[in-house]
This record gives structure tokens, C-alpha cells and sequence, in this order.
């Protein structure tokens, strides 16, 4: 059994313009110790999503789904006092920018403390020392006295050392990761990342990230689901869905890094861009991007079909995961 | 102020014109530390030299608080340099009239990273593409009007857009309009700072194309500031990365991305995430933290973060010196293959 079990997942936010489906009917497992990554551009839901596994939506949002489990507990029927003790324990998540996601009026000892004292009620010298333990744990330098320290006297990777060791306090089984690098520059980068997964490893955590970068999830994730437009467009493994994708929208993705097109003048690009409260297309809602829609594509919304190793929600595939030559502009 | 003059390996080759050059230019500030502590002295830009060829892309690469920002507002005269000097088409700026700069500075031109923040949400696209011909040219409303429309066009935007409001275009799209700006005027160089880094992969894409379709065509020279290294090796000609407000290696593109001799470009590179598992480099982890700019350690400015360092990285700085075609500033440049 999967530690996190999501079937068909909605999320429909109410505006004065109607109702927007942000997350439409997306499905999510997540085994324990395992590292899963989504991607998508802005808009995709891909934030949205990880909010509504940790139950930190807003009132105006609405999730709906058939099934959302948690090591065997269901979370839509659970009641609030009874989520939050698992929210901040069991599941655990670290935002995307560091210094706006630390309360700047107490000290970094103070906030990581905090969840201590509620999830596990330590007090006293226990509470601190373990808090010690923790900052030691993710590589902050003299941890004693950066317990008094406030998170405006630390760098951004520091403080996100700070955010991640907040996330790991009470040992977490699903450690949720949204953007976790993207307020940094490359060495911090790497260094939180490799902490991340080295974390992972050492405690058998489940990891989602969440990024933009295609490059960040294909060193780090082992299976990754490709989002777009509050779909999941494509997901699988994470060899094979950089070698050979086999969702249009995922080749496209690709073939616009400027890494893939060493030596080409000119970047292949996506024309368009994704659709918007009101212009949700009728069919595929890549349909009016993807250079091999035709008339199935426009009229009729595709499942996600299996695929190879992995699940893809188009009526054609790639056949060899790559765009015909020349570019679509 | 120094007069030494740094090895040069850039001579502008014959046929190419040289638009900008920067001769040693320092920026430096003074910051309080506490009501009875002297004033101490922030280096943001310390002994910087370059020169940018009509029609090609010097790309700058650092870390946060490198100095990449203050080299774009020195290079855009928004801020004087504390010393060194600073060439348009030969001209020297430094020490002009107000009217003289203000003629100067028609020649420059730049993008800023965050296309939500740089666009004013009061104004249409309109009146942001015709403000700066109403500032520096005589040219009536009408004249100035087709202008406008003229340049939407060129940057792949409808005349039609022409009266919407900021907030009604996408992100690419407003990257757009800021470069359309950028280029009312007629300038020959344009300074961009993370000009794509706020954008989408597929987005990134597309402005990344105008950008080079522009240059192109409009003969311009580009100052890329990035701290992504792919983007840098698809748009740029020459590369220069900084570290605490001086360069550490400077050269050709292709020489440097294929044979990094300085250790921080080596990490830079090696920190990259790359999608296609064969272009990953093997993994040198960076040590520590970028250290404060108000105490930079003794040496060479990155020898505790470095793998490589040993006593003498530690005592003396390494000068900026010309080795396998390329300027690196590492006394052990010669060994890093």
C-alpha cells in the first residue's frame, strides 16, 4: 500500500469571476522512501496540489476527491484537530522562499522548538538539545548560538537549512518540498539539495518536489508526473521520461532548455501559453499548443492512457519521445 | 586609483567595432556597522575590465552579492564608479557634463529581471514605449505613436495591445514590452539583468529568440547578467565570472565552458542541474557560503570555499593573468585540467 494515496483530486477556488478548477482530477501516489517529482510551468497546479495534501488551503478553496489516504487514514473525512496533529509531524513540507516563510519577529531556536513542544512535548533541556541535534543535522555551523540568531542575521540558504530542519524535527514519513531552491543561487543549490535527498536516504522519508527546473528533478526524483493545466499530462519513471517522453507537451518542455540544443541558434519553443480561467479548450487542453492536435484532440478530452513504464494523457504518443525536426512557431 | 592596466587578450579583432569598454572599474561603499564603529567599506566592484564588440553578448555569471547588479548600474551610468573608466564608442563618460551624459546615455539601455515590477501598471504599453522619445527626442505624438507600434511589432506584440494596460499581458509578453522599451531609443547597448531567469522554460525559449532575432538585426551588443549557466552558453560569445565583486575567469565561450581553469567556475558548472545524465559533471561540492563582502578573507577571495586552496591561496591574490587563452585569477590556473 502506498504511504499517499490520491485518486482524482480537484481543487476549484471561488473568485468573483466563477469557479476555478485549479487541480483538475489528478491521481498521486507516493510509496514510502520514495522520491517523486512534479514539474510544471506556473499555473499548472502543481503548488496547489501539495497545499491540499497538507490541508493548508484557504476557505475559498474546495478539494474534492474519491480517495485521499495517508498511511491507511483518510484524510478527507478525518476531523481538523486530528489532521493538524498529523500535518507538521508525519507530513511535513518546506516552502519555497526561506525568508518569507520564517516568522521574522522569533529566532530560528524559537520556531524550530515550537513544533517540538507540540508534536512531541518536549520542554527544558530535552527540547533544546534536540533542536541543537537538528540544526547540527543540516549542516548549520555552530548551532548552539544560532538557536539565537533571527532569521533577518542568516543567509537564504541558511534560513532554508533553518526551514528544513523545522520540517524533519518531528521525523516526518512525507517530507513535501515545494520549490525548495528556487530563491537560491546554484552552489546553495546543490548543497540543499544534496541534504535533501541525503536526508531522505538516511531516514527512508518520502520525497515530493515540486520545481519548475527540469533539470533539478532529473537529478533528484526517481518518478516524476509532468503537470499542465491542472492535469497530470504525463508521469513516469525518471530515466525514461528524459530519454523518451512520450506526452507532446513533455517533448516540447524539453526540447525549449537551452541545455538540449547545444550548437542550434534558435530554441524550439511552445507557442501559446496555458490556458487560462476562461479559454480552457474543449478538448486536450494542450490542444491548441501541440503541433499534432487534430480533430480527436479538439472535440474529445483524452484519459490517461498506460504508456511504456508510466501513464500519458494523450490520443497519440510519441512514438520515439522525440519532435520531428525544424521548430513550431 | 590604480593606473595598472590589466592583461588584455580581447583586442577587438579587425571588422569589429568595440561600443563599450570598462577599464578597471571599482564601485565601492561606504556602510555603517553601529553608531561608534568606524564606516566600513563594502568592495561590490573591484577592478572590472571588459570590452563589447557591436552585434555580440558578454555574459557576467556569479552568485548573489558577486557584483553582477552593480557592474549593470555602472554600466547604465545610474550609479558614477568610484574610479576606473568607463568607454562609449571611445568617449570617456566619467567626468562629462549633465547634457553630455544625457546624450550618452541614449546608448545604453536595459532590461530588468522581473517584468511585474518594472512595467508601471498605471501606464499602457503605449505610454511606456513613447515615454523615453518624449524625454530625449523632439518627435510629436503622432510620430512617437507609430514608433511605438512599430517597435510592438518588431518585438511580437499586436499593434492592436497598443492602449491595454500591463497587467493584462502574460509574463513573456511583458518581457516584451521591457525590451521594446529598452530599444525606443535606438541603443547599441542593452544591459540585461536575469532577463528570463522569472520566466517559464517555454517562455524562456521565445524571449531568448527575439533577444538573439534583435541583436541581429539591430547590430546590438548585449551585457548578459545570469546566474544560469545553460542559458549563458546558448546566448552569450564571451564569459565572464565573478566572484566578490572581481572577475576569476574571463574568455571565449566555448574556451571556457570546455576547459574551466578557475576552481569556481568549475563549481558553478559542476552545480548545474542538468536533465541529460551524460552532460553531468562530476560532482565537486561547494564548501560554505559566499563570505561577507564587508570582510572578505586575506588571499584569494575564494580560497575557503575552494577544493584546491593551499597556504600561499591564502596569503597572496592572485592576479587576473592570461593563461590557454583566457584570463583567470588562480595562482594554480596551469594545473586544472
Amino acid at each position: 500500500m502506498p504511504l499517499l494515496d490520491i485518486k482524482n483530486l480537484s481543487v476549484e477556488f471561488t473568485t468573483r469571476a466563477g469557479t476555478f478548477r485549479a487541480v483538475d482530477g489528478i491521481d498521486l501516489t507516493v510509496d514510502e522512501g520514495e522520491v517523486v517529482g512534479i514539474v510544471g510551468e506556473s499555473g499548472s497546479g502543481k503548488s496547489v496540489t501539495s497545499l491540499a495534501v497538507m490541508g493548508l488551503l484557504g476557505s475559498n478553496g474546495r478539494v474534492v476527491a474519491d480517495r485521499m489516504m495517508f498511511a491507511g487514514r483518510d484524510l478527507l473525512t478525518m476531523p481538523a484537530a486530528q489532521r493538524r496533529k498529523i500535518t507538521g509531524k508525519d507530513v511535513a513540507m518546506v516552502f519555497q522562499e526561506p525568508m518569507t516563510s520564517l516568522n521574522p519577529c522569533f529566532t530560528v531556536g524559537f520556531q524550530i522548538m515550537e513544533t517540538l513542544r507540540v508534536h512531541e512535548g518536549l520542554s527544558g533541556k530535552a527540547l533544546r538539545n534536540r533542536a541543537i541535534a537538528l540544526l547540527e543535522q543540516v549542516g548549520i555551523p555552530a548551532p548552539e548560538t544560532r538557536l539565537s540568531a533571527f532569521p533577518h542575521q542568516l543567509s537564504g540558504g541558511m534560513n532554508q537549512r533553518v526551514m528544513i530542519a523545522i520540517a524533519i524535527a518531528c521525523n516526518p514519513r512525507l517530507l513535501v518540498a515545494d520549490e525548495p531552491t528556487t530563491a537560491l543561487d546554484v552552489t546553495i543549490q546543490k548543497q540543499i539539495l544534496d541534504l535533501l535527498v541525503q536526508l531522505q536516504r538516511e531516514r527512508g522519508m518520502a520525497l515530493i518536489l515540486i520545481t519548475h527546473d527540469m533539470g533539478v528533478v532529473a537529478e533528484t526524483a526517481q518518478r516524476v508526473v509532468v503537470m499542465y493545466a491542472g492535469q497530470v499530462a504525463e508521469t513516469r519513471p525518471v530515466g525514461s521520461l528524459f530519454e523518451r517522453p512520450r506526452h507532446p507537451y513533455t517533448g516540447a518542455l524539453l526540447d525549449a532548455l537551452p541545455e538540449r540544443a547545444l550548437g542550434k541558434r534558435r530554441l524550439p519553443t511552445i507557442p501559446g501559453m496555458v490556458p487560462g480561467i476562461a479559454d480552457r479548450p474543449a478538448g486536450c487542453l494542450f490542444s491548441p499548443r501541440c503541433r499534432f492536435a487534430d480533430a480527436r484532440c479538439r472535440a474529445e478530452r483524452p484519459a490517461l492512457f498506460d504508456v511504456d513504464d508510466g501513464r500519458a494523457r494523450c490520443f497519440y504518443p510519441l512514438p520515439d519521445g522525440h519532435l520531428a525536426a525544424g521548430e513550431a512557431l | 586609483m590604480t593606473t595598472q592596466s590589466e592583461p588584455h587578450i580581447f583586442e577587438a579583432a579587425a571588422g569589429t567595432s568595440v561600443v563599450l569598454e570598462a577599464r578597471n572599474l571599482r564601485k565601492h561603499y561606504a556602510v555603517k556597522r553601529g553608531a561608534f564603529k568606524p564606516l566600513a567599506t563594502v568592495k561590490a566592484l573591484d577592478g572590472v575590465s571588459f570590452s563589447l564588440q557591436a552585434g555580440k553578448t558578454l555574459a557576467v555569471v556569479g552568485e548573489s552579492g558577486c557584483g553582477k547588479s552593480t557592474l549593470a548600474r555602472a554600466v547604465t551610468m545610474i550609479e558614477p564608479p568610484t574610479s576606473g573608466e568607463l568607454l562609449y564608442d571611445c568617449r570617456e563618460v566619467v567626468g562629462r557634463s549633465a547634457a553630455e551624459m544625457k546624450e550618452l546615455r541614449r546608448t545604453v539601455q536595459m532590461v530588468f529581471q522581473n517584468p511585474y515590477g518594472s512595467l508601471n501598471p498605471r501606464k499602457t504599453v503605449g505610454s511606456i514605449l513613447t515615454e523615453p522619445l518624449v524625454i530625449n527626442t523632439a518627435m510629436d505624438k503622432h510620430e512617437r505613436r507609430e514608433r511605438a507600434v512599430a517597435m510592438m511589432g518588431k518585438v511580437g506584440l499586436r499593434p492592436d495591445q497598443v492602449d491595454r494596460y500591463p497587467h493584462m499581458f502574460s509574463g513573456g509578453q511583458r518581457q516584451r514590452i521591457a525590451i521594446a522599451r529598452a530599444l525606443m531609443l535606438n541603443p547599441r547597448v542593452v544591459v540585461a539583468d536575469e532577463p528570463v531567469s522569472a520566466l517559464d522554460v517555454s517562455i524562456q525559449a521565445q524571449v531568448l529568440n527575439l533577444m538573439m532575432d534583435l541583436q541581429e538585426e539591430l547590430n546590438l551588443a548585449y551585457l548578459f547578467i545570469s546566474h544560469d549557466l545553460s542559458v549563458v552558453r546558448h546566448i552569450a560569445d564571451s564569459l565572464m565570472v565573478m566572484y566578490l565583486g572581481k572577475p576569476v575567469e574571463h574568455g571565449a565561450k566555448d574556451v571556457v565552458f570546455t576547459r574551466p581553469r578557475h576552481p569556481y567556475t568549475r563549481i558553478l558548472l559542476a552545480a548545474t542541474p542538468r536533465v541529460n545524465p551524460g552532460l553531468r559533471v562530476d560532482r565537486v561540492l561547494p564548501k560554505g557560503e559566499l563570505p561577507s563582502p564587508l570582510n572578505p578573507p586575506p588571499g584569494c577571495a575564494f580560497h575557503k570555499r575552494c577544493p584546491f586552496a593551499t597556504e600561499r591561496c591564502a596569503a597572496e591574490v592572485p592576479p587576473l593573468r592570461a593563461v590557454d587563452e583566457r584570463l583567470v585569477a588562480c595562482h594554480y590556473a596551469e594545473q586544472m585540467d
